[in-house]
């Protein structure tokens, strides 16, 4: 792992002041005193022989994420299967039909519902096959495990044992809960990341009991034995309460020993620990929920069309059964011709209600056509292949990791386009969590010259405007600006191109700059190559690289293959400064124990000098403090104070003469900030030698006092000391966002979409990714709730909770009162808030102001609450909502929401496998909805409205004939012409709607982002809709039957004299539905490729030539179909006619329909299309701008509103001027 | 991820990577029609054109047909004797003359036909009740399971068994003109595949009409099935209630205002059901016999797509739009804000 590097063994707690001091003896904690239930697992430290017999057998570290296994498959798979309704009416059907009662044969029933529960239960097993082989995966890695006699050796993960003893290496996860005994470290502290699990970035340190820091190699592990008693499994992550006993002695544990499952170890060589939670008792595991099955609004919706559809089914069932019960009674008697009452009482007019009774069933079998039997299947068939073209997208497809966008679950492909809020993770989702030295502002002056993108499109964007269809115009408008756009050079190209967002991707002109260098994007030749030396204020240029290159606790690596260093920082921000530092030619390259070594290239640049600091104290970074100092004396003797901090802390700390830049500092700080930058300042103080001893002295006594207040004492010390201080600069790193966020933001954005963050981030980070984003801009009016009630009150929970309430209110009064259209609202809040925000009685008031907000920033959020949240948003306000995250932490709420996207092609699998949809950046989430989500949710809703129809329009026809059959439940089809109704004739038509309709093109449903907002207005499965086209299956039926009817009724249906017997009237009749239905489709669909046209006229061609085939074979199965077309049917001109009549009778009404709407009222991808179709996109490209560009939704987030309102910013300002000049030029017209 | 996984991936970087096809990234050439005004008003106008003169042709074809119908049930019987009593008796006499007026020249051939109405020959019990099998090959005559209640007597199978050859009809007509009989040819009035296939020249009719419930007509057991074509016919289940069956053809013309006389054996109980039943003469034409619904519905439904295509084009003189017209995209219609 670690070949070719160098590493310095060090005390690490030396460089902490705070974190891990450690009092000298442990008398102030005892070891915890419990007892009971809750507390009862026994641990054996290497013994874990003792854990394979109860009670102290523990579960295995074997886990399994699967719904079934191969015992359990069948049944379960089964169950589920007839769990939906229309599965369960078709099973009891195909049992009835074993029966006398049956209209039809049995195999027609059970043949079709074998094959539909067959494919769904084979489409089930292939997805949890899928999931056991991801376990597999994880369940398959290999650790390093204490096999006896000091001996260690690999083992796979799944066999891991409670008590085992473990040696974890760098860089590897841990794999079970594991309590820490030592690491490579001299003093046992490790380095942990925890992202999987609560999204926190910075490195989280753990140490090991003093007790147990021997044990650091292997052999010293022969003779261990150690008991730990401790908690149950529970899912807290940040608890645990237990005793090690270890040498007759008991030692508290807590959770700073505890190695969770799932984190990683960091920057430490390697860690030993014992076994305490495997497998599913693990904390992680614990935290997991059950991957619930989740159901798009679409299928919940069509379930209650089946239940009508199931009312009409019984209705008209009844009123066969009536019927036949009156028939039976009063006209059955004096039917000599068919010989009742008959031995069985089907027709018994004596006992007319037992056989009305019987008859029941018939129709509620005969009639079972209402309910389509394949639409189930179809709708999986096609989702499966929908899911096909999501995964094979090659826009999708991400380059750098090597994954393609993957469709987990099927189940959810239209809920994509119905989507109304998008909850995201923010580190791995929108940011890639690394830091890139962009800018800084020293004594005054800004370096870095990247020009803002928001200043570049805004720019851009009133140019366009101002230039608008006549650029003779815009000439004699813009040239006073000429001087000073950026653009100027390339403003030709730019007019020809589109005002695209791509025109300022960053990465564009990353290809043509000199190869990256990791956590450094800095750009500007005054400071680079030793230019600086030629700026003023060297003095404090050179404060400021030093600040960068010694103000910090990182350990150098030096690789030996490329002779450089890679640093090992606890938070990305300070690798950026590192990296920079080196760069500008301070290679900070060793540190000792007391001194820090840096490779100057100063005086000159081209020969480096290595120079030694002694570092004599270090006051480190806490959430509390925002600021970390060195105080360090340097070559000369001269003792330094470095300082580096949040702005706002250290501008408060500045002496009197240190404030000369701090006008022209924070300004550079608040350009900074807008465009997401994180700031930082820098600042510096010399301390004279007496000062310091003094000061020293204090610091000592603290740093060795005993007791809890010992932070406290510290806190207070440094404090004394980090004044006065002189600012040198400030500093702005970039939380990089992945590649495309802020444009997709946008898109998402403009298409109508809400976006919260959910982050366990700290503020500060979280509102500079929303500035980064767009999401937070300038001019927008952030409210911040945070917990603040004052501890002193009574009940400070209390307190708290009425603070935040009165906080909430206050906001949402704001809002209401708020007059400005173009005012937005921007929500934080951090997470103890949340908490109480959250509860019942609040959890309403606080999301009607979060939903007036125009993004919402949740920051410092426990997995938990982002899944509550979650749950909150999707059952507060009933809309559709899509979580996306990468990690573990993510899992929650990746399952809670409507959609689940995970991040793929990351490290940890957790949030992929918790997801129905995994994608391998956030960017594609506009494709995934936009394009995929709109046409799906289109091609589902359009295919399950024609079912319907189609099904209604066919199941009737059969009730019409049984009213003319004396309700005896006679159908006038053949049996076999039923069956491939369904399964062949109509349903690849239908298929080929579902997988390959497009109402628009992938590109337009990019350009019009609007579009999709048809998905989650539901305009396509609305009630009306369906009733409509239930109303259409309605008029079909009755066109089909009585036409048919009426035409063949009694006399001869051709020259030769013959009358039409049933069977010539059912083909007849059945070859106008077949017609009628494929000509329906055709009218539906928008988009032929020849596949459809191949799959619709080929259903038409089929059925003929099933005829002629059905009709040529032995009157044994095809019974009186018997050459039905060859010698009945196709001589007879009513035949073709018939055929004719009916299908353009049919379909007369709804292309009526289709025609007028179109023309007079039609929908937006009508026009589109028409636009498209006659090419007047290209014929008038500036209407076509327009469009798009007004096609977006008002949006007050994402980058285009931030330009707007920079737009509306200048505007303002321009038109001052020119009423200023206007005035003047009257003035002295006058 | 262990560097183990990290060290497989590039190799299968390569295979992940989604193929580009034209099918698969949805970009299969395509048309894609559009309802413009024009072509709407193309395809009602069109629709229209056509349908009339199919219309208009549909109706002079049946126009041409020259029918006569009578009822003769009612008549057929003495009107003091109860209906069902007289029908069922061996001994009364059946024997009805009608006379009938031809209406228009029919000219031959003219076809005759026995309707029956109220009669459910597409009873469930009933269309069931029959084997095709037995109907076919002699070596199947035992196959009569679905023909209950008229499978078997004593045992032994009937053929041809079942409800419907055993409510065989079994009125006769006999035709004059002028005192001249007319024959009745009763060739080939049943489809060739039923004469062929369906029911075999070799199977003959067995124990039939034995039972002690007597249905309708009788066979004669030494003419194969196949050349019953009475029966044939009639086993061919009629699709509503109300319907016809061809009984023979007249092989010469009919002049205007001849008087026919039919002698009618009147045998087929229709009384106990309440059916009607008429004697019927027909010629035909392409379209079959008479038949005016279906020009009609041409007529009506090309009317209906000429009526579409004015009302399209008043509406859109009235209120135009234009194809591809941004005004009418909904930002515009409804701008933001309203």
């Amino acid at each position: 792992m670690a070949r070719g590097r160098i590493r310095a063994k060090l005390r690490r707690s030396n460089l902490y002041t705070f974190a891990c001091l450690r009092p000298t003896t442990q008398e102030t904690e005892g070891p915890h005193q419990f007892q009971g239930p809750g507390y009862s697992r026994m641990v054996y430290c290497n013994q874990p022989h003792v854990h394979e017999k109860k009670p102290l057998r523990y579960r295995s570290n074997y886990i399994s994420t699967t719904k079934y296994n191969i015992v359990t498959f069948l049944p379960k798979a089964i169950f589920e299967q007839f769990r939906r309704v229309a599965n369960l009416y078709f099973l009891l059907a195909a049992i009835l039909s074993l029966t006398p009662v049956a209209p039809f044969s049995a195999v027609s029933m059970i043949a079709p519902l074998a094959f539909v529960v067959g494919l769904s239960m084979a489409k089930e097993a292939l997805e949890d096959w899928r999931r056991f082989m991801q376990d597999m995966k994880v369940n398959l890695r290999k650790t390093s495990v204490h096999k006896g006699d000091g001996v260690f050796g690999y083992r796979s993960w799944r066999k891991l044992r409670v008590g085992d003893i473990v040696k974890v290496e760098k860089d590897k996860f841990f794999p079970a809960d594991i309590l820490l005994l030592s690491s490579s470290y001299e003093d046992g502290i490790c380095y942990v990341e925890t992202m999987n699990l609560d999204g926190e970035t910075n490195l989280k340190v753990k140490r090991a009991l003093e007790a147990t820091l021997a044990f650091d190699e292997d052999l010293s592990f022969k003779d261990f034995t150690a008991t730990i008693r401790c908690e149950d499994p529970n899912p807290n992550l940040y608890t645990f309460v237990g005793n090690l006993e270890y040498d007759r002695q008991v030692y508290p544990l807590d959770p700073s020993q505890i190695l969770l499952r799932d984190s990683k170890l960091r920057n430490t060589a390697y860690v030993y620990g014992v076994v305490i939670f495997t497998g599913h008792d693990s904390k992680v595991m614990q935290n997991a929920t059950k991957s619930p099955s989740k159901r798009s609004k679409i299928e919940k919706q069509m379930d209650k069309i089946i239940y009508i559809l199931f009312t009409l089914l019984v209705l008209i069932s009844l009123i066969s059964s009536i019927g036949f019960a009156i028939k039976v009674k009063y006209q059955l008697p004096n039917w000599w011709y068919l010989q009742a009452p008959d031995s069985q009482n089907f027709y018994n007019p004596l006992r007319p209600e037992l056989s009305g009774t019987f008859h029941l069933v018939t129709a509620l079998i005969l009639y079972g056509y209402l309910i389509p039997i394949s639409l189930y299947v179809s709708i999986e068939v096609v989702k499966v292949l929908q899911a096909l073209f999501i995964n094979k997208d090659i826009n999708m497809y991400d380059e750098e990791t090597g994954t393609p966008a993957q469709a987990r679950t099927s189940n959810l492909n239209e809920e994509l386009g119905q989507v109304d809020t998008i909850l995201s993770d923010k580190t791995g989702t929108l940011t890639c969590n690394q830091m890139d030295f962009l800018k800084c502002s020293i004594a005054g002056t800004s370096y870095g010259k990247k020009a803002s993108d928001v200043e570049v499109a805004a720019a851009k964007q009133m140019a366009m405007d101002l230039e608008g269809p006549d650029p003779e115009l815009a000439n004699v408008v813009t040239p006073k600006n000429h001087t000073t756009l950026p653009w100027e050079t390339n403003g030709q190209e730019l007019r020809a191109s589109e005002i695209e967002l791509e025109a300022v991707i960053t990465s564009k002109d990353e290809t043509d700059r000199k190869p990256a260098i990791k956590g450094f994007s800095f750009e500007d030749d005054h400071l680079m190559d030793g230019n600086w030396l030629k700026e003023p204020n060297t003095d404090f240029i050179l404060l400021f690289f030093r600040i960068l290159s010694l103000c910090h606790t990182a350990i150098p690596e030096l690789n030996e293959e490329t002779g450089t260093f890679t640093y090992e920082a606890e938070s990305p921000d300070e690798g950026a400064f590192l990296v920079a530092a080196r760069e500008f030619g301070f290679e900070f390259c060793k540190r000792t124990q007391s001194s820090v070594f840096v490779r100057e290239r100063y005086p000159s640049f081209d020969k480096p000098v290595e120079r030694e600091f002694k570092v004599l104290n270090l006051l480190d970074f806490t959430s509390k403090r925002k600021r970390m100092s060195v105080i360090l004396r340097d070559e000369n003797g001269h003792i330094l104070l470095l300082c580096k901090g949040a702005d706002s802390i250290i501008f408060d700390r500045l002496s009197k003469n240190g404030k000369m830049f701090i006008e022209s500092t924070t300004k550079h700080l608040n350009e900074y900030g807008e465009v997401g930058l994180r700031t930082l300042a820098l600042a510096y103080r010399k301390l004279d030698e007496a000062e310091y001893t003094a000061w020293n002295e204090e610091f000592c006594k603290a740093k060795t006092s005993i007791g809890g207040d010992r932070e406290g004492m510290l806190e207070r010390v440094s404090d004394m000391m980090e004044r006065e201080l002189i600012l040198v600069g400030a500093t702005a790193v970039e939380d990089k966002l992945q590649k495309g966020v802020p444009q997709c933001i946008d898109k998402l954005a403009q298409a109508g979409l809400k976006l919260w963050v959910l982050t366990g981030d700290k503020m500060e980070t979280a509102i500079n990714i929303g500035f980064a984003c767009s999401l937070l801009r300038q001019g927008m009016k952030q409210i911040c709730i945070a917990a603040n009630a004052d501890s002193l009150a009574q009940d400070p929970k209390k307190a708290v909770k009425d603070s935040i309430s009165m906080q909430i209110a206050n906001a949402s009064q704001m809002i209401k009162l708020e007059k400005d259209p173009h005012a937005a609202f921007a929500l934080i809040i951090d997470g103890k808030s949340l908490t109480y925000a959250l509860e019942d009685d609040m959890k309403y008031q606080f999301l009607n102001l979060a939903v007036d907000c125009a993004s919402v920033i949740c920051c410092r959020v426990s997995p938990k609450q982002k899944a509550l949240v979650t749950r909150l948003v999707k059952e507060g306000t009933g809309k559709t909502t899509l979580a996306i995250g990468d990690g573990a932490n993510d899992v929650g709420m990746i399952q809670e929401a409507d959609i689940g996207v995970g991040i793929s092609g990351v490290e940890g699998m957790q949030a992929v496998m918790a997801s129905d949809f995994s994608i391998a950046q956030f960017r594609f989430l506009e494709r995934l909805l936009v394009i995929h989500g709109h046409w799906c949710y289109k091609r589902i809703a359009q295919m399950i409205c024609y079912f319907f129809y189609k099904n209604i329009a066919f199941g009737l026809t059969l009730f019409y004939f049984e009213a003319f059959t004396g309700f005896s439940g006679q159908s006038v089809y053949d049996d076999w012409y039923m069956i491939l109704f369904n399964v062949v004739l109509t349903s690849l038509p239908v298929i080929s709607l579902g997988v390959f309709e497009q109402d628009v093109s992938s590109e337009v449903c990019l350009q019009f982002p609007a579009l999709y907002q048809q998905g989650p207005k539901n305009l396509f499965f609305d009630w009306y809709r369906i009733f409509g086209w239930m109303g259409n299956g309605l008029y079909t039926s009755l066109i089909i039957f009585f036409l048919n009817v009426i035409i063949f009724y009694d006399q001869a249906f051709r020259a030769g004299g013959q009358t039409a017997d049933m069977s010539a009237v059912g083909t007849t009749m059945f070859t106008c539905i077949i017609w009628a239905v494929n000509c329906q489709i055709a009218l539906t669909m928008s988009h032929f490729t020849w596949i459809q046209h191949f799959l619709v006229w080929g259903s038409v061609v089929t059925w003929y030539v099933f005829l002629f085939i059905y009709g040529e074979m032995s009157p044994v199965f095809s019974g009186n179909a018997y050459k039905i077309l060859v010698e009945a049917l196709a001589p007879a001109p009513i035949y073709w006619s018939t055929t004719l009549i009916v299908t353009v009778a049919c379909n007369l009404p709804y292309l009526t329909h289709i025609a007028f709407q179109r023309c007079f009222n039609p929908m937006d991808h009508h026009v589109i299309q028409e636009i498209k179709y006659y090419g007047k996109d290209v014929e008038d490209r500036h209407m076509w701008r327009r469009e798009r560009s007004k096609a977006r939704q008002k949006t007050k987030i994402g980058f285009t509103a931030r330009v707007d309102a920079r737009i509306r910013q200048l505007k303002g300002k321009l038109q001052k001027k020119y009423s200023t000049l206007g005035g003047r030029s009257t003035l002295a017209s006058s | 991820m262990s560097s183990g996984e990290g060290s497989s991936q590039p190799s299968s970087k390569k295979s992940r990577q989604p193929k580009y096809s034209r099918f698969t990234q949805q970009e299969l050439p395509a048309c894609k029609p559009i309802l413009t005004p024009g072509l709407v008003v193309t395809t009602f106008i069109l629709v229209g054109v056509i349908f009339i003169p199919i219309g208009l042709l549909s109706l002079s074809a049946s126009e041409r047909v020259v029918e006569i119908v009578d009822r003769y049930d009612e008549d057929c019987i003495p009107s003091d004797q109860e209906k069902t009593a007289f029908i069922q008796s061996d001994k009364t006499n059946k024997t009805c003359v009608r006379s009938l007026t031809v209406p228009k020249k029919m000219q031959h051939p003219v076809y005759i036909y026995y309707q029956l109405d109220n009669f459910y020959q597409n009873h469930r019990r009933y269309v069931k009740s029959r084997s095709d099998k037995q109907l076919r090959n002699p070596e199947n005559e035992d196959l009569t399971s679905p023909c209950e209640p008229e499978a078997r007597i004593d045992n032994k199978p009937i053929v041809p068994c079942g409800l419907v050859a055993w409510s065989l009809f079994n009125d006769t007509y006999g035709f004059s003109v002028r005192g001249m009989n007319l024959s009745v040819n009763k060739k080939d009035i049943a489809w060739d595949s039923d004469k062929n296939y369906k029911f075999g020249s070799k199977v003959y009719p067995k124990n039939f009409q034995q039972g002690s419930l007597i249905g309708g007509g009788k066979l004669d057991e030494k003419i194969p099935l196949s050349e019953q074509e009475d029966l044939l016919v009639w086993m061919r289940t009629a699709a509503l209630p109300s319907f016809r069956k061809l009984y023979g053809r007249i092989e010469q013309d009919l002049e205007a205002n001849e008087k026919i006389t039919v002698v009618i054996q009147n045998n087929y109980n229709a009384y106990a059901f309440g059916g009607k039943k008429k004697l019927v003469l027909s010629t035909t034409t392409w379209i079959g016999g008479k038949n005016n619904f279906l020009g009609l519905g041409y007529i009506t439904i090309g009317g209906l797509c000429l009526f579409n295509a004015t009302t399209f084009i008043v509406m859109y003189l009235i209120k135009p739009r234009p194809c591809g017209d941004p005004s009418y995209l909904s930002w515009n219609r409804n701008p933001p804000g309203n």
